[in-house]
C-alpha cells in the first residue's frame, strides 16, 4: 500500500438547512475542500459519497452534475453513522492501492428534525412493531444500556457520564463550527430532561444537517500541492464479531477494541502519542466507555480518567484531549457528515489551523466512529 | 377462485400470531402455554434466538438442534425509555435478560417503579407471561412475552 496524504479539508457548519438541499450541502463542502487543497474538479479522479438516508439517491453523482460532471468513477456509501468516515476510507483505499492519485471524499446529510433512530417498523403492519414490547432499539435507549453495562461492571455513576457531556459541550464554545456553544455546567446536566436513563437531553446528540469533504493524494502528487501534508498513518474498517448477548444488546466495545488494536499497529503508534482524539459520542454513556476500547485508560478506569479531567483540552488540564470539537453532542451530528467533519477536525489542528481551539504542536490524532449494526472505523492522522 | 375463497376464510378465522418470531404459540394457547424457544449450533454449541440458517459463530450451515428456552431470567442491564415514539407509553423500563440457556432476550420489564431506576435491579429475577398485547389490519390476536419482576 502507498502512502496517502490529506491535502484539502473542509466542512459546512453543522446545523439546519431548510434552504439548501443536500447535495447543495455537499457540494459546498467539496468545493472547499478542492480550493483547500489548490486543486479543481478536473484533478479528481475518483468521488466516494457518504450518505445514509439517500443512500439510494445518487448523492455522489448529483455532486458532480452539480460542481463538474467529468465523467469520473462515482461510488456511493452507506455504512450508518460510520457512513462518512467509510467513504473516507475507500477513497484513502483508491489512492493506496495505487489506482488513483488524487481521490475526494464527501460526507453529507440532511435530517432536519427527524428525531430518534432505530425504530422503524418497516412498511409492515405496526401491529407487530416490538419498540415498547420488546424493550428498546431506539438508539437512545442501545447507548444507554452501554453505559449501564459499565455501571455494572464497574460501579461508574451518573455524574461521571454526565461530567462527558459537560466537558464536551465546555469544548464547544471554542468552536465555531459546532451546532451547539452551549456551557452546561454539571447540575444542568443532571436535572435536565431524561431521554433514556442515565442519559439527559444534553447527554444525546442532535440531529441536524451538514457536510465535510476531504482531498486525498498520493506522496508524490501531495508534495506538488502542499508543504504540510498530514498523513494517513492507520485506516481500519470493523464489523462485530460473534458475541454472546449480540445482536439482542448491541455491543459497540469489541469491534471498536478490535479496530484500535489494527489502528495502533498498522500506524506504528500507541495511545499515549496521540495529541487528540475524536470519538463518537453520540451520548455520553458511549464516549465513555470508548476511553477504554480506545486504551486511553486501563479496564475499568473509565469514570476516574473523567473525574480527574483528562480528557479535557490541554488547555483546561487535560493530558489526552477528546473531543475538543465538542463532539457528536455539540458539534452535531448529520450521519454522513459525522465521520468526515472528525478528520477535518484532526487535520485543522495538526496544521494549526484551529483557532482557539487549537491543541498546542499536536502532531497526531485519532478519528473512532461507530454505526450501529454495526461498523467501526478508526483513522490515525499524523503530521 | 379456490385460491382466493381459501384466503377469504383464512380472514374470518381469526388467529393467534406472535409479536416476534421466536415465541412459539400453539394452537391450543392459552390452555397450552406459550414458549420462547432459540437454535443451538450442533457443531459449536452458540445459541440463537428463533431459527436460523447458518451459524454466526462457526459458519455452520443448517445444523441446529431447537432449545426450548427457559419463561425465567434475571436483569443484566436496563434503562428507562422517557422519550419514544407516539403512541408507546412512556416511562418503560426497557432490559436486557439473561436466560439461563446462555442467551439473552430484549423486553420491557414490568413490577418496579421506572420513576426509581437503581442499581439493585441488576440481577433481579423476572418470569414470562405471554399475554394478548394488540390486533394486527387483519383481525388477529397479537400476543408478546411480557417480563414480570418474581417477588
Amino acid at each position: 500500500m502507498r502512502e496517502v496524504a490529506v491535502v484539502g479539508v473542509s466542512m459546512v457548519k453543522f446545523g439546519r438547512y431548510n434552504d439548501k438541499d443536500v447535495v447543495r450541502l455537499a457540494s459546498e463542502a467539496a468545493v472547499g475542500a478542492l480550493r483547500d487543497a489548490g486543486i479543481g474538479i478536473k484533478d479528481v479522479q475518483v468521488l466516494v459519497s457518504g450518505n445514509l438516508y439517500q443512500a439510494n439517491g445518487m448523492v455522489g453523482q448529483r455532486i458532480v452534475k452539480e460542481i463538474g460532471a467529468t465523467g469520473m468513477p462515482v461510488i456511493n456509501v452507506a455504512n450508518a453513522c460510520a457512513t462518512g468516515s467509510t467513504a473516507f476510507r475507500e477513497a484513502y483505499l483508491a489512492v493506496a492501492s495505487g489506482a488513483y492519485d488524487i481521490a475526494l471524499a464527501v460526507g453529507s446529510e440532511q435530517m432536519g428534525k427527524m428525531g430518534l433512530l432505530g425504530g422503524g417498523g418497516g412498511g409492515g403492519d405496526p401491529a407487530y412493531n416490538p419498540e415498547g414490547i420488546m424493550g428498546t432499539n431506539l438508539m437512545p435507549g442501545v447507548f444507554a444500556m452501554t453505559g449501564v453495562e459499565h455501571m455494572r461492571k464497574y460501579g461508574t455513576t451518573i455524574e461521571q457520564f454526565a461530567k462527558v457531556a459537560v466537558k464536551n459541550h465546555k469544548h464547544s464554545t471554542l468552536n465555531p463550527y459546532a451546532q451547539y456553544q452551549i456551557e452546561t455546567p454539571l447540575e444542568m446536566v443532571l436535572n435536565a430532561r431524561m431521554i433514556a436513563w442515565p442519559n439527559t437531553l444534553y447527554m444525546c446528540c442532535p440531529t441536524g444537517d451538514g457536510a465535510a469533504a476531504a482531498v486525498l493524494m498520493s506522496a508524490e502528487k501531495a508534495r506538488q500541492f502542499t508543504s504540510k501534508p498530514i498523513w494517513v498513518a492507520a485506516s481500519v474498517l470493523t464489523s462485530d464479531p460473534w458475541t454472546e448477548r449480540n445482536p439482542t444488546m448491541w455491543d459497540v466495545n469489541t469491534l471498536t477494541r478490535m479496530a484500535a488494536k489494527q489502528a495502533y499497529e498498522q500506524a506504528g503508534i500507541g495511545p499515549d502519542e496521540l495529541d487528540m482524539v475524536e470519538l463518537h459520542d453520540c451520548f455520553a454513556t458511549a464516549e465513555l466507555v470508548h476511553y477504554e476500547n480506545l486504551m486511553l485508560c486501563g479496564e475499568g478506569e473509565a469514570g476516574e480518567f473523567i473525574d480527574k479531567g483528562m480528557p479535557y483540552h490541554r488547555n483546561l488540564g487535560g493530558k489526552i484531549p477528546v473531543n475538543v470539537s465538542g463532539g457528536l453532542l455539540s458539534k452535531g451530528h448529520p450521519l454522513g457528515a459525522t465521520g468526515v467533519a472528525n478528520i477535518v477536525e484532526i487535520v485543522w489542528h495538526l496544521r494549526e489551523q484551529a483557532g482557539d481551539r487549537q491543541i498546542p504542536g499536536a502532531k497526531v490524532g485519532l478519528a473512532h466512529v461507530i454505526g450501529l449494526g454495526s461498523a467501526c472505523t478508526i483513522h490515525i492522522l499524523k503530521r | 377462485m379456490a385460491q382466493e375463497t381459501a384466503t377469504q376464510e383464512q380472514v374470518k378465522e381469526k388467529k393467534v400470531r406472535p409479536l416476534v418470531p421466536f415465541l412459539r404459540v400453539p394452537d391450543g394457547w392459552p390452555d397450552e402455554p406459550a414458549y420462547i424457544f432459540g437454535s443451538r449450533c450442533q457443531e459449536c454449541g452458540a445459541l440463537f434466538l428463533g431459527e436460523r440458517y447458518a451459524c454466526a459463530r462457526c459458519g455452520a450451515v443448517e445444523k441446529f438442534d431447537e432449545v426450548r428456552l427457559s419463561d425465567e431470567g434475571h436483569i443484566y442491564v436496563f434503562t428507562v425509555i422517557h422519550q419514544t415514539f407516539p403512541g408507546i407509553e412512556a416511562p418503560y423500563i426497557a432490559a436486557i435478560i439473561d436466560l439461563p440457556e446462555g442467551i439473552s432476550v430484549r423486553a420491557n420489564v414490568y413490577g418496579l417503579d421506572p420513576n426509581k431506576p437503581d442499581v439493585s435491579w441488576f440481577g433481579k429475577k423476572v418470569r414470562m407471561k405471554v399475554e394478548k398485547i394488540r390486533v394486527d389490519r387483519e383481525g388477529n390476536d397479537v400476543v408478546a412475552p411480557k417480563y414480570y419482576v418474581v417477588e
